[in-house]
Formats: C-alpha cells, sequence, structure tokens
C-alpha cells in the first residue's frame, strides 16, 4: 500500500497533482523534497489524478518530490498528556516537548446527533461582570467575539482562560501574530494556568493550510475531553483567519466565489466546526468562544454575517469594554432564573440606566443643560464603567451583582432605580 | 434481478463521478459501498456513461474504483401511519432510532427504517369488495394520535381498479396487506398501509385545486391584521440575524390554527430543535387539550449536517405535508430557513461547473424556489372535502439586506411577505415585522375600512417621526405630535405582543376584531391637548391600560373593567363638535 511516487503533473499555490491508484478521498500523505518534508492531504480525485493540499506550501516542492500516502484521514493524539503542551496547527509540538501519537483521532468527526442533544442548564462563570451578569455564558455554547484588529480581544481571550471555570482549555490560534502567541503562552504560564490547557497554535508565518487544521484539531481533542466527563472550553482565535485561509485554498482550486470571494459553503464550514459545541447528556461538554475580526468594523461582512446566523449570540468588543446593547447571549435566560433572585431585575435595569447615561451623554455634548437627575446619571455611568466594564474586573458574580446594588445606591433614591419594592426591600443597601 | 453497479472514477467533496454499463435514471439514488457500508446519494447529472452523484454523507474514505449500487429508485419518502410525533433528520432517518443504534453521533451509512415495522395499528376496512376505486381513495382507516389516518389507493396508480379482497378490521402492523385491487389490464395490485413517493414530485391525486381565501389565524397580532396569511397560501418572513426568525416560527408552530405542524429545520441551530424537542411533548395544544407533539412532525437537517441531505430535507416535508393533506387535513410546513436550502443548491452547482448568477446562486435558483411554494394550496380532494398545505419559510440573508437572490425570488412566489428589521428588534419591538414594508395579499381577520385607519396612521406616524428628528418637538405641530403619538401607541400595544406572556402570547381572532375596533375608534378621535408633555402624559398611561388589557383574560372581570376605564380615559381628552 505505502507506494511511493516521485512524478508531480501540475502545482499551483499549496495545490498539487500527482497519478496514482488507490488512493482515498480525504486521506493523508506525506510530500519529501529537497527543502523538506511535509503532510498533505487529498482534497480531489480524478481518474488516476490525485489533487493533494500541501501543508507547508508548494515552495520548494520538485517535479520528481516523493509522495507517500499514509492510508489514513488527518487524525490528532489524545491524552492527559496533551495538558500543558503547545503544538503546532496539525500537532507537532512548538515547546520543544517530546511528540505525542497516543489514540490517533480522526479529526473532523460526524455531528451529534441532534436527538441525543439537552437542553443547556449550566453556567460557566468567567469573573468577568459583563459577561457573568450580563450575558451569561453558557455552557455548551457558541458564541463569537466580534471585534476589529487592534482592540485587546486576545487579552480578553487569555483573561476568561484563566478565570473561567471549567476542566480543560483549549486554545486555537490561527494567524497569530507571535507575540501574541508568545502572550498566550506566558500569561497562561504565569497563572498557573497552562497546567489545563492544551494549545493549538498556527502563527501568521506558519503555511495557510495548517490554520484550516486548527478548529477542526482543536474540536476533535475537546470532544475526547468531553466524553471522559470533562467541561471543555475551547477558545479560537481569529476565525476571520481561519476563513480568509479556507478562501486562498477555494480560489486556488478554482472554485466559484460567491461573496467578496470566500467560497459558496462558507456557512456550512463555520457550522460544522461551531455546532461541535454540545452538552453530552451525563457526560462533560464543549464551549466556543471564538473571535471574530470585522474588517472596517462591518458586521454585514461575510464572515461576522455568517457567524451570526450561526452562533447563539455575540459578545462585542468595542473601545476595551464588552459593549452592553450590541452583545447577547441568546441562551442567558436559561441559566439566569437560578442563580440569585435578584439577576435578571439588576441586569435590566442596570443596562436601562446605561442607555439613559448615554443619551444623557449625547445632550451634554450638545451644550444643553444639565438637570439633577442628568447629573445622577452622569455619575452612575462613570462608575459602571469603571467598577463594571472595564475588562480587569474580576469578581464572582454574586459580588458583582452586590457591587451592582453598592452603584446604584450611592447614585440614586429607591424609588428612582424602577426596580421591584420586593427586591429594594431585600437588596438595596442601607446608607450610612 | 441482477445489480446495476458502477465504478466510482472521481470525487469532489460530496460529488462522485461513476462510470456506468447498464441504464440509469436520472435522479435515482445509488449506493456507494464503503468498508460495507452504503453511502446514499443522488444521481443528479449523466453525461455519456458517466453519472454524477450527489452523496448525502461525508465522502472521507472513498476511492477510484470503488462499487456503486443503482437502486432504479428515486429519492422517496415512506408515508403511513406513525409518522407525526416522529424526528426524522432530511432523508427521513429517525434521529431518536438512530441514536439508540449509533450512540451520540451520526454514523454515516446507517439507515433504518422511517416506520415502525413492530407496532400494530386498528385497522378499520372502509372500501368493500367489488368497489371501485382510483388513486388516492380510502381503503381504510387507522387512528393516529387524535387524527384519523386513510390508508389510500398508491397515488401512483392510474385509472380505475376494483376491490378484489379485503382484510377484516383488527390490529395489524404497518406492512400487513389490506387490500388486493385488479387494475384495468387485470393485475393484481397489493395495498399496505405503507407507500413510498418520490420526494421532488408533488403529489397531484386530488380532484382539483381551489384558490386560498380563508384566513389562517396565527393568534399573532400584526400577522393576522395586518400581514395576514391564508389557508394553503404562503409566506415568507425574512429577516437577519437576531431579529427573531425562529422565535416566530415556534410561536406560530405553537398557536397556528391547522391540523398538523411539520417544521423543517433546515441548515440552522441544532440547539433550536432541541428545544422544540423537549418542551414540546410538554406543551398542551390549546384546540386539543392534548400535547402539542402529537400535532408535530420535525425534519431536522441541521447546519452541521451533511448539505446534500440539507437540500433533500425541505422536499422530503413537503412530501409528508401533501400526504396528510390527502386525508382532508390543513397542515401547516414551516421551513427554517429556505436561504440554507438554497445555499445548499450553491455549493452543488459550484461543485458541477455550472455558470453561476447573482452571487454565485444557480441560474435555476428562482424555478426551484417557485416550484417549492407552488406545492401549497388548498385542493378538493376525490371525496369532495378539502386539504391545505401552507407554507410558511424564513429567509436569512446575507447582512440583513433584502435585495439578495433569495430573497428577492421568494418574494415573487408568495403571498405574504413579513419581512424582520434589524431596527425594530435593537428597540426590542417584538414580533420585529415592519409594518411599514411588509405586505399581503390576503384577507385579513378585520375589515378593511378599520386596516386602512391603522395603515394611514402608522405612515403618517412615521412621516412625523422623520421630520421631529430633524425639526425637533418643538418644531412639530400640536396635529403632527398627537399623529405621532397615536403611531407609537398602535405600535406600542397592538403591533408589538409579548410571545412569552400567556394571555397576550395568543390573540384569538374574534379578541382581534374586538381589540381593533376598539383602538382604531380611538385612532379616530379627536383629540385636544393645552400642551405636548400632557398629550404625551395621556398616551402613556393610555399605552399601560391597554397594554393591562392585552394581558387578560377574556370577558374576565378585570378585562370589562379595563374597557370602562380605557372609554374613561378616552372621554376626558376627546373633542366634542
Amino acid at each position: 500500500m505505502n507506494k511511493v511516487y516521485h512524478r508531480i503533473e501540475k502545482i499551483a499555490g499549496n495545490v498539487i497533482t500527482i497519478k496514482a491508484d488507490l488512493v482515498k478521498y480525504g486521506e493523508l500523505a506525506v510530500v519529501s523534497s529537497g527543502f523538506g518534508t511535509s503532510l498533505a492531504n487529498v482534497i480531489r480525485l480524478e481518474h488516476d489524478n490525485v489533487s493533494l493540499q500541501v501543508f507547508t506550501g508548494s515552495r520548494g516542492i520538485a517535479t520528481d518530490a516523493k509522495v507517500r500516502f499514509l492510508g489514513n484521514p488527518m487524525q490528532t493524539a489524545f491524552s492527559e498528556s496533551l495538558l500543558g503542551r503547545i503544538f503546532n496547527g496539525i500537532g507537532i509540538p512548538r515547546d520543544k516537548g517530546p511528540a505525542i501519537k497516543d489514540n490517533m483521532t480522526d479529526i473532523g468527526g460526524p455531528s451529534v446527533n441532534p436527538a441525543k442533544r439537552i437542553i443547556p442548564r449550566n453556567m460557566v462563570r468567567t469573573g468577568i461582570p459583563m459577561i457573568d451578569v450580563f450575558n451569561t455564558l453558557v455552557e455548551s455554547q457558541k458564541l463569537p467575539i466580534f471585534s476589529v484588529a487592534g482592540e485587546p480581544y486576545n487579552e480578553l481571550l487569555a483573561r476568561i482562560a484563566l478565570q473561567a471555570e471549567v476542566d480543560v482549555i483549549i486554545l486555537g490560534g490561527m494567524g497569530l501574530k507571535h507575540d501574541d502567541y508568545l502572550y498566550f503562552r506566558d500569561t497562561l504560564e504565569e497563572y498557573g494556568a497552562l497546567s489545563r490547557s492544551v494549545m493549538f497554535v498556527h502563527t501568521a508565518a506558519d503555511p495557510t493550510v495548517e490554520c484550516l487544521m486548527v478548529p477542526d484539531v482543536c474540536l476533535a481533542v475537546a470532544e475526547k475531553f468531553a466524553l471522559k466527563n470533562k467541561r471543555a472550553l475551547v477558545l479560537l482565535t481569529d476565525m476571520t483567519n481561519f476563513a480568509d485561509a479556507m478562501k486562498e485554498i477555494a480560489i486556488t482550486m478554482e472554485q466559484i466565489p460567491s461573496n467578496r470571494g470566500y467560497p459558496g459553503d462558507l456557512y456550512s464550514q463555520l457550522a460544522s466546526r461551531y455546532e461541535k459545541a454540545v452538552d453530552f447528556d451525563g457526560n462533560g461538554s464543549i464551549t466556543i468562544l471564538a473571535v471574530t475580526t470585522m474588517p472596517g468594523d462591518d458586521v454585514t461582512h461575510p464572515v461576522p454575517d455568517n457567524t451570526g446566523y450561526i452562533t447563539e449570540g455575540q459578545f462585542y468588543l468595542r473601545n476595551a469594554r464588552i459593549e452592553p446593547f450590541g452583545s447577547l447571549s441568546r441562551l442567558k435566560q436559561l441559566v439566569n432564573g437560578t442563580t440569585r433572585e435578584d439577576h435578571r431585575q439588576i441586569m435590566n435595569t442596570m443596562i436601562q440606566l446605561y442607555a439613559n447615561y448615554k443619551e444623557t451623554l449625547e445632550k451634554q455634548s450638545m451644550g444643553f443643560r444639565m438637570s439633577d437627575w442628568d447629573s445622577k446619571l452622569l455619575k452612575y455611568g462613570g462608575r459602571f464603567e469603571n467598577e463594571l466594564m472595564d475588562l480587569s474586573v474580576n469578581i464572582p458574580l454574586e459580588q458583582a451583582l452586590d457591587l451592582c446594588w453598592t452603584i446604584l445606591a450611592d447614585c440614586f433614591e429607591p424609588a428612582e432605580a424602577g426596580l421591584p419594592t420586593k427586591l429594594i426591600d431585600r437588596f438595596w443597601p442601607s446608607k450610612g | 434481478m441482477e445489480k446495476n453497479l458502477g465504478k466510482i472514477v472521481g470525487v469532489n467533496g460530496n460529488l462522485l463521478t461513476i462510470e456506468f454499463d447498464k441504464p440509469v435514471v436520472q435522479n435515482e439514488v445509488a449506493y456507494a459501498i464503503l468498508d460495507g457500508f452504503r453511502l446514499k446519494s443522488e444521481v443528479i447529472r449523466i453525461r455519456g456513461n458517466r453519472a454524477e452523484a450527489q452523496v448525502f454523507e461525508n465522502t472521507r474514505g472513498l476511492q477510484i474504483g470503488g462499487v456503486v449500487e443503482f437502486t432504479g429508485t428515486l429519492l422517496s419518502v415512506e408515508l403511513g401511519p406513525g409518522l407525526l410525533t416522529q424526528v426524522y433528520d432530511g432523508l427521513q432517518n429517525p434521529l431518536p432510532q438512530l441514536a439508540e443504534k449509533c450512540g451520540f453521533f451520526l454514523q454515516r451509512g446507517t439507515y433504518p427504517r422511517a416506520l415502525d415495522a413492530e407496532k400494530k395499528w386498528d385497522y378499520t376496512p372502509v372500501a368493500e369488495v367489488g368497489d371501485t376505486l382510483k388513486a388516492a381513495d380510502t381503503v381504510g382507516t387507522v387512528p393516529e394520535g387524535i387524527f384519523t389516518h386513510r390508508i389510500m389507493v398508491p397515488f401512483g396508480l392510474a385509472g380505475k381498479l376494483t376491490v378484489e379482497e379485503v382484510v377484516d378490521a383488527g390490529s395489524y402492523t404497518v406492512d400487513q396487506i389490506v387490500a388486493k385491487l385488479k387494475d384495468v389490464s387485470g393485475n393484481t395490485v397489493e395495498v399496505t398501509m405503507t407507500q413510498n413517493w418520490p420526494v421532488k414530485i408533488p403529489i397531484k391525486a386530488y380532484d382539483e385545486r381551489l384558490k386560498t381565501e380563508e384566513p389562517l389565524v396565527t393568534n399573532v397580532r400584526i400577522m393576522d391584521t395586518f400581514f395576514p396569511i391564508a389557508r394553503g397560501g404562503t409566506y415568507c418572513i425574512p429577516g437577519p440575524f437576531g431579529a427573531g426568525k425562529t422565535v416566530l416560527q415556534q410561536i406560530t408552530s405553537r398557536h397556528a390554527d391547522v391540523d398538523i405542524v411539520i417544521i423543517a429545520a433546515c441548515g440552522e441551530r441544532a440547539g433550536e430543535v432541541v428545544e422544540t424537542l423537549r418542551e414540546f411533548p410538554e406543551l398542551r395544544d390549546p384546540r386539543t387539550g392534548r400535547s402539542l407533539m402529537e400535532r408535530t412532525l420535525i425534519i431536522c437537517n441541521t447546519s452541521s449536517m451533511p448539505v446534500a441531505a440539507r437540500e433533500a430535507s425541505v422536499y422530503t416535508a413537503v412530501t409528508i405535508a401533501e400526504y396528510y393533506r390527502q386525508m382532508g387535513l390543513d397542515v401547516l410546513l414551516l421551513a427554517d430557513s429556505t436561504s440554507r436550502w438554497a445555499q445548499a443548491l450553491r455549493e452543488l452547482s459550484g461543485r458541477l461547473e455550472e455558470i453561476p448568477g447573482e452571487e454565485a446562486f444557480p441560474a435555476y435558483l428562482e424555478s426551484v424556489i417557485a416550484s417549492f411554494y407552488e406545492r401549497g394550496g388548498v385542493v378538493r380532494l376525490n371525496d369532495g372535502s378539502t386539504g391545505s398545505v401552507t407554507i410558511g419559510g424564513t429567509v436569512s440573508p446575507a447582512g440583513g439586506n433584502f435585495e439578495e437572490p433569495v430573497t428577492q425570488s421568494t418574494l415573487k412566489v408568495v403571498g405574504a411577505f413579513e419581512g424582520l428589521s434589524r431596527a425594530r428588534s435593537d428597540a426590542r419591538r417584538y414580533p420585529a415585522i415592519d409594518p411599514l414594508e411588509s405586505w399581503s395579499k390576503y384577507p385579513s381577520v378585520v375589515g378593511e375600512e378599520d386596516l386602512e385607519v391603522g395603515r394611514r396612521m402608522l405612515r403618517q406616524g412615521n412621516e412625523v417621526g422623520q421630520m421631529m428628528k430633524v425639526v425637533g418637538e418643538e418644531g412639530t405641530s400640536m396635529d403632527d405630535f398627537v399623529v405621532y403619538l397615536k403611531s407609537e401607541y398602535l405600535d406600542a400595544v397592538y403591533l408589538q405582543q409579548d410571545a412569552y406572556h400567556e394571555v397576550d402570547g395568543a390573540t384569538s381572532a374574534d379578541r382581534q376584531q374586538y381589540v381593533f375596533g376598539k383602538i382604531t375608534n380611538i385612532l379616530r378621535t379627536k383629540m385636544n391637548f393645552k400642551e405636548k408633555a400632557a398629550a404625551r402624559t395621556f398616551f402613556q398611561n393610555l399605552t399601560q391600560a391597554t397594554k393591562d388589557w392585552n394581558r387578560m383574560v377574556v370577558n374576565s372581570d378585570e378585562y370589562k373593567q379595563s374597557v370602562k376605564q380605557i372609554k374613561q380615559m378616552l372621554v376626558e381628552v376627546s373633542v366634542h363638535e
């Protein structure tokens, strides 16, 4: 079976074509030539013409390069010893540690039977009030973080990785700047979270094809952990780079582009990754948070647009804060009824008042006179932004709710906040 | 019979190229054999001795020279008692049974039978020996939940058939031969409780197709009053993500005044189907008092399931809808979302390297969408009774922009357009159907005259609102300001509806007529206010009172009290001339 082929018929982009028989669709091969060896996978069969996409790119491949087929599709190792390790997009260690070859499993496996899914019911605590209080993250949820280049989205992800109450963190980097990669590595190490993390990092300098593998590898590993009764949190950054890598390959393969050059199956491709988020009944779960940068801050760009149709809400990161208005966790209603009785009311009231504060700001900027009520709102808005919205705030939900009450009590009279009397009697802090 | 076998000569994504020797049929089902598994596919193009087939599964592992088995039958569904309450994938594989067999994951190449072969049904014969029947005539009946399920003469049979044998009443499985018929050429046809029908061909075994004119009440006020749908009609709900398409579909599936609801979850989130799956068995159907699940059937091909089966799923759903229509029932088919279906067509068209149309959708997109929606309709059956299929599809336009091919092709063929707007959903005005852009060609549950008053108020109010943004409240005349407040009032108390409230969540046609009458009365009333603040306060109070009224049970004491209260409030401000 391990016959070696020597003659390459065509090289275009990252795709090479050879003549070979008995090759399986999706199979992996090793391509070696003078400039090194690379993995490649079969993406098209046509008679005896086999097209392979070469993971490290086609640069330096000679027409007499050796191609050896391995007989299996792309796989990833799985064992507890993955924890604390850092790999590249195709599972080769980046951290000088030994290679891991235990329990090789296929990536991109079948999807979960909808009949076996359950309604999500557990909150994932992150210690970030803008998430915990206002848009609660739920186990098995899939949420993108919509942002623009320059925003501290990687800092936010790192913070979530450090603070989130889950068992395993799987971080997938796609097209990361090398500095960002080091930032993640060092931050997780410094705060002792590396030991519960696995990182698969593709940096911007690495071959494009490896970028395509990152989400599948991450999710395949996460799935294995979840089936071992672990709560896995998959953090992906940045899915727009992943989509762009897909675009690159599609164009090379002469596929007809649909919208701004992206392939027609962009939605299905993204969905098949995001839909891996699941809560296995009586077992572990996979939760996905994925940074999606919006080129030109345009939410109607094909990548954020298609993502929004797939995910269960979104976080908008703007001006280094999680924006309370556009952000939405579609699943929060499933869990925030049982956290604490004041949770839902506080959530709504705080946001309404914050919206009023924004209006007041507008009035102020237009030079209108500020009423008493306006001054109160200004005070309130300032405290809200500094004490709750700031990304560095790290407090548990209950404390965050108490803090909300304190801010309200410092700024308003009980009747002004518009909360039910029953809750005011119980929670309004007495002054003194 | 010898098997018709072919050989794989090309694999590209889920598209196979197969070389064959014996005749093959366009759109027939073929199985690619892989390590003992059989992967289902459909022939979609034939060129010379090569057929191209789309595989409904992941094609990983297939190789050149692999064996393909042609079946000679078109992609079909099995029709018979036991379809209701089921959850199928796009190819009619029962998902719960699949889960029993394969566990958490969808194993490719596993196709359990759609109907339960063990379950026994209480059969009552209707046709007698010697009767002359034709296709779709009733042979006998079985009770299926709350319905009488007709066992019919297979829809594909031509001409008159004479009943030769029938079984006695009794308890049988679906494979029991319940009658033997003789056709005009003397051949005997055995009738069981099931029959197969190719999904892409409409069932036409009825007397005639009728005009759609009767409203179908959904209990959603803005739909029934302003943008009504009709029994046997078609409508679409386009909207950007987060605007509430799926919630609106879920509400309709609960409250719509029909016998059977078929939900085709086509390329959308699995989580949403799960909610329906887990909640419907618990919910009571207000019409029958039984579990909602008893009248529901779910076809579920969510976004991560194979794309080709997504394309098939809407056809599977509409074929089953037509089947129940043949029993004289009213069926509502909700497809969420047709854009995902269109995208499946686009992916396929790309693989076939067809010349693309707009946004790379295939040129035949329009005719495919049109022929799908045309499968809705009211028909008079052979026995004179009527049945209907109503089709409602959501559309997920890219970027929320309705000027895209799927929305535009859909608008050409549907009878009602319930366009959702981002602005309304951002303002939490649910259901976020845009009252100025949407339209319907079907009759409303309220009178035309009142409706025109409401429409005019919304239009004028919007104009004043736009103007006020420029000139401010100060620069707006009192009359205009009142028009604006009236339109906001109509919006707040009638167009908006709290889907999760027990009473407000569903407003019956009678109540809509009554309430809308009262409200248009208010809109017509000439009012006088000294200053704008007073007008605003009055309308705030009126809005509050009317919203409370919406939440009260019809004809309860507080309900009657509310009517009086609102009347009183009105007297205080109205001008008598």
